[in-house]
């Protein structure tokens, strides 16, 4: 049951992306709205897609390749939903900022190349300084301030948000 | 008051020069013979004004751009002015800082248009460091290799690929500091589209795209006294190395390459004007058979190995219609290996068989697997006049002073005909020439046919056969050959023969050929100037008349379009759409027993309506609840897309599926499956 509803999922993307070039009338200068739109979808811009959009646009892969790495608001990566960030400013590296990346990264099962999970829930950066040094070790998820963690605490608040994930998962198929 | 017609003038450095409806000062420049030096400014591309070479000031509004700034009477522009020469030595350091500057180990080293004007902007130091991250080198392609960290982003490269190749394989990409001019994903040129022309190469100001050299490769087989080494020099080749030794754009130096080459060490030399004229008599004879069938129309040529590999990515659906005549550069190879190698009595692996050529895509046709004889490629090294001249400078001659010798015999001779082949219209010009006297049993007297000459991209005649109209159309420049190939399909045109060159100017404008800077335009003028003159020279101007090729037809090869000569000299094409892999993932199975369907989104299938299929199956699916059996994705080309829209379902791919068929399909292939 829960793969059918990812596959929903895949398939109504691809049709949003037929739908986002329709909506632009495949309209060569509206190329950054297309884009912008496509990355809310996928939360990245896959090189296929882009490909695609090239086809369907009939400009070169070259140039809205040149488009979408010129806006810094453009990720060619797969990011996840959630992005995780673990401050690695002066204050927290002291109070064992390394620690809980460790932890987090471990959590999410991540390999040593990969910054996102799989399943394209979570992606882990590293930033410096959130401005919260008071609550050293601290991390942000999303715009969420998480303070004195530790390894235990990492657990705990990634396992919540998991589930909070799996509830609106639920909530989406059940409309 | 009576109005005194006045005339329209600017002031440049105090001379006046009257303004003829110039596009910008550069160009008013030009007229009076001042040079303002340019990096990003090509007459035959779209002007992009970003380099600040060409900076001058213009009295009372201050510096401009002279490319991109238009002249209005009553200017006063000065050209050199002390603040002019600063800022531009400032352009250039700024250039210089972001590049790597080994220019003694450079491929450009002495033809860089930067070093150039470095040199003459007198810089002497660069105030700012060097990058430190080096960038991986491309090397992927037979022809061409892409050092980024040689860049320096004028994007000549970019608007040459889109306006005159119509391909688009570089753009900018990336921002900042790290800015970059690259293939879509940072791919190599082997991954995407590119043709291997070197158009691009021949305007980079830099070596930042540069020819795959094979100098050193011909060095050494040269200097092997076991190998029996053969060049054959192509037609455009003759007007333009002595370019490089001081000598106008289309002086003939046909002798003194010849003379160079056997100082070297080469033991035969040919000219493949010979086997143009080969081309021509086997190109036209499969001209006539199809004009009598009324089929295989329009023939396209097939000398162009970048128009084909073109073709073979993107119209499959012509493939037939190209002719099966191989290029003079492959017919040529095929004659040393399998005829040259008998008469002169030396084994097939000893021989090596080397061409000279104006064309970076020759080295990559030379590769090509079917043109192979006894295990051994029929042309082992292609030399393009870029190296041809290092070859000839590396060995200290004398270009100026060498005393011109003949080709060597019997297959030597090479016809008028067969010399314009390199400049475009030639081949189109050698086969009417043939076709006239072949069709009306009549001889030619007036070989010149004026109307297929000239520049223009497209260029069409009617020429009457005895009554026969046949139509010739002749297109050079990819963008250019895009538009008329549209044009063919939607019906608007129709030709009996098609000469596509992808080349603007046709091989005289080759990617091989040296820099034709500042005035390329007039350069590609005197070079077909050039041939069309060896043409008048020449004693015999019709490739039915050379000695040569009746030599080899009645000790080889028999006739035209004999066995012998289609299984030598001929060849076939094969559909290249490159698949890409990756699949656009739309819905997943997890049962282990499973369908694959994938749906072709490429160009064409997409055109065809390929989108409403993939809907159609999704619904199927669906409807049938077939979710976890069913795996559906899109991917790009199958490789057929004549017969588009294509989808594949495991392993077989199903060619003009409609929406119609669709529900057929899915019954038959995947319910019978799951
Ligand atoms: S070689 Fe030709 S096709 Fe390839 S990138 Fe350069 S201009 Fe484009
Ligand atoms: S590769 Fe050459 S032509 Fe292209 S942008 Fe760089 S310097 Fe200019
Ligand atoms: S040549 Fe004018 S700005 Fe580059
Ligand atoms: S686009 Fe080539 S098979 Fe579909």
């Amino acid at each position: 049951m829960e793969n059918s509803k990812q596959e929903q999922t895949l398939v109504r993307k691809f049709e949003k992306v037929n739908r986002i070039l329709e909506k632009h009338s495949y309209n060569q200068s509206d190329l950054i709205g297309i884009l912008q739109e496509i990355q809310e979808e996928y939360r990245y811009l896959p090189e296929e897609i882009l490909t695609y959009v090239a086809t369907a646009l009939g400009v070169s892969p070259a140039y809205v390749y040149g488009v979408a790495t010129f806006y810094a608001q453009f990720s060619l990566k797969p990011k996840g939903k959630r992005i995780i960030r673990v401050c690695d400013g002066t204050a927290c590296h002291v109070r064992g900022s390394q620690t809980v990346l460790k932890a987090v990264r471990e959590y999410l099962g991540l390999k040593p190349d990969e910054d996102t999970t799989p399943d394209l829930l979570f992606t882990v950066e590293t930033v410096a300084c959130i401005g919260a040094c008071a609550l050293a070790p601290a991390m942000m998820i999303d715009d969420q301030v998480f303070g004195q963690m530790d390894q235990e605490k990492v657990e705990q608040t990634l396992e919540s948000i998991i589930q909070e994930e799996k509830g609106e998962e639920a909530n989406v198929f059940s409309q | 008051m009576p109005e005194k017609t006045e005339k329209k003038v600017v002031l440049i450095n105090g001379q006046e020069i009257e303004l003829n409806g110039e596009k910008n000062i550069l160009e008013v420049a030009k007229k009076a013979n001042i040079d303002i030096p340019t990096f990003c400014y090509h007459s035959d591309l779209s002007v992009y004004g970003a380099c600040r070479m060409c900076l001058v000031e213009i009295e009372g509004r201050g510096i401009f751009p002279s490319c991109s700034t238009p002249p209005q009477p009553g200017m006063s522009i000065r050209t050199n002015s002390p603040r002019i020469l600063k800022a531009r030595k400032m352009v250039v350091e700024f250039l210089l800082a972001n590049h790597n500057r080994d220019c003694t180990t450079c491929e450009r080293n002495l033809s860089c248009r930067l070093q150039e004007i470095a040199s003459r902007m007198g810089v002497e130091e660069i105030r700012f460091r060097e990058r430190s991250e080096v960038l991986p080198k491309d090397s992927s392609s037979f022809s061409l290799v892409r050092d980024p960290n040689r860049c320096i982003l004028c994007g000549d490269c970019v608007r040459t690929c889109q306006e005159i190749e119509g391909i688009g394989v570089y753009d900018f990409a990336h921002r900042g500091s790290h800015s970059m001019v690259e293939p879509a994903f940072g791919k190599k040129l082997t991954e995407v589209e590119c043709l291997y022309c070197g158009q691009c190469s021949i305007r980079c100001p830099t070596a930042a795209l540069v020819v795959k050299s094979e100098v050193e490769k011909t060095w050494e087989v040269v200097l092997d006294p076991d190998k029996f080494v053969v060049a054959q020099i192509a037609p455009a080749v003759r007007v333009a190395v002595g370019e490089a030794f001081g000598l106008p754009p289309g002086e003939i130096t046909t002798g003194k390459i010849v003379s160079a080459l056997k100082k070297i060490g080469f033991d035969r030399v040919y000219d493949t004007a010979f086997s143009a004229d080969l081309t021509t008599v086997e190109e036209a004879e499969e001209f006539f058979k199809r004009l009598q069938k009324g089929e295989r129309l329009p023939q396209f040529t097939s000398c162009c190995p970048s128009w084909v590999l073109f073709a073979e990515r993107n119209y499959p659906f012509y493939l037939n219609n190209l002719s099966s005549a191989r290029s003079p550069q492959q017919m040529f190879g095929s004659v040393i290996k399998n005829y040259i190698t008998k008469f002169e009595k030396v084994p097939v692996d000893r021989t090596v068989s080397v061409s000279i050529m104006p064309c970076t895509a020759k080295k990559f046709e030379a590769h090509r697997p079917e043109f192979v004889s006894q295990n051994e490629p029929d042309v082992d090294i292609v030399l393009t006049a870029q190296e041809t001249i290092k070859l000839i400078k590396s060995a200290n001659i004398d270009f100026g002073q060498i005393e011109p010798q003949p080709f060597d015999v019997p297959l030597g001779m090479g016809t008028g005909a067969g010399v314009i082949f390199g400049v475009t219209g030639g081949v189109t010009e050698a086969v009417l020439r043939y076709a006239y006297e072949r069709l009306t049993g009549e001889e030619l007297s007036e070989v010149e046919f004026n109307s297929v000459r000239g520049f223009q991209g497209l260029r069409e005649a009617e020429v009457d056969f005895a009554g026969k109209k046949v139509r010739v159309a002749i297109v050079h420049g990819m963008a250019n050959a895009q538009a008329l190939i549209r044009d063919i399909r939607e019906g608007k045109r129709d030709y009996h023969f098609v000469e596509v060159m992808n080349c603007p100017g046709g091989c005289i404008g080759g990617g091989g050929m040296p820099l034709g800077l500042p005035d390329y335009p007039e350069v590609l003028r005197k070079r077909a100037e050039g041939l069309y003159n060896a043409d008048r020279l020449s004693p015999v101007r019709k490739s039915q008349d050379n000695p040569a090729i009746k030599f080899i037809y009645q000790n080889w090869l028999g006739e035209a379009n004999s066995e012998l000569a289609e299984k030598h000299l001929h060849t076939s094409y094969y559909s290249r759409r490159r698949i890409s892999n990756e699949l656009i993932r739309i819905q997943e199975a997890k049962s282990t027993h499973k369908v694959d369907i994938a749906v072709c989104v490429g160009t064409s299938c997409y055109l065809k309506g390929s989108y409403n299929i993939l809907q159609r199956l999704l619904e199927l699916v669906r409807e049938h609840e077939l979710e976890d059996q069913v795996n559906i994705g899109a991917t790009f080309c199958l490789e057929k897309c004549s017969q588009g829209p294509n989808i594949r379902i495991n392993d077989q791919v199903i060619t003009g599926v409609d929406e119609k068929k669709v529900q057929e399909i899915f019954e038959k292939m995947v319910l019978a499956q799951v």
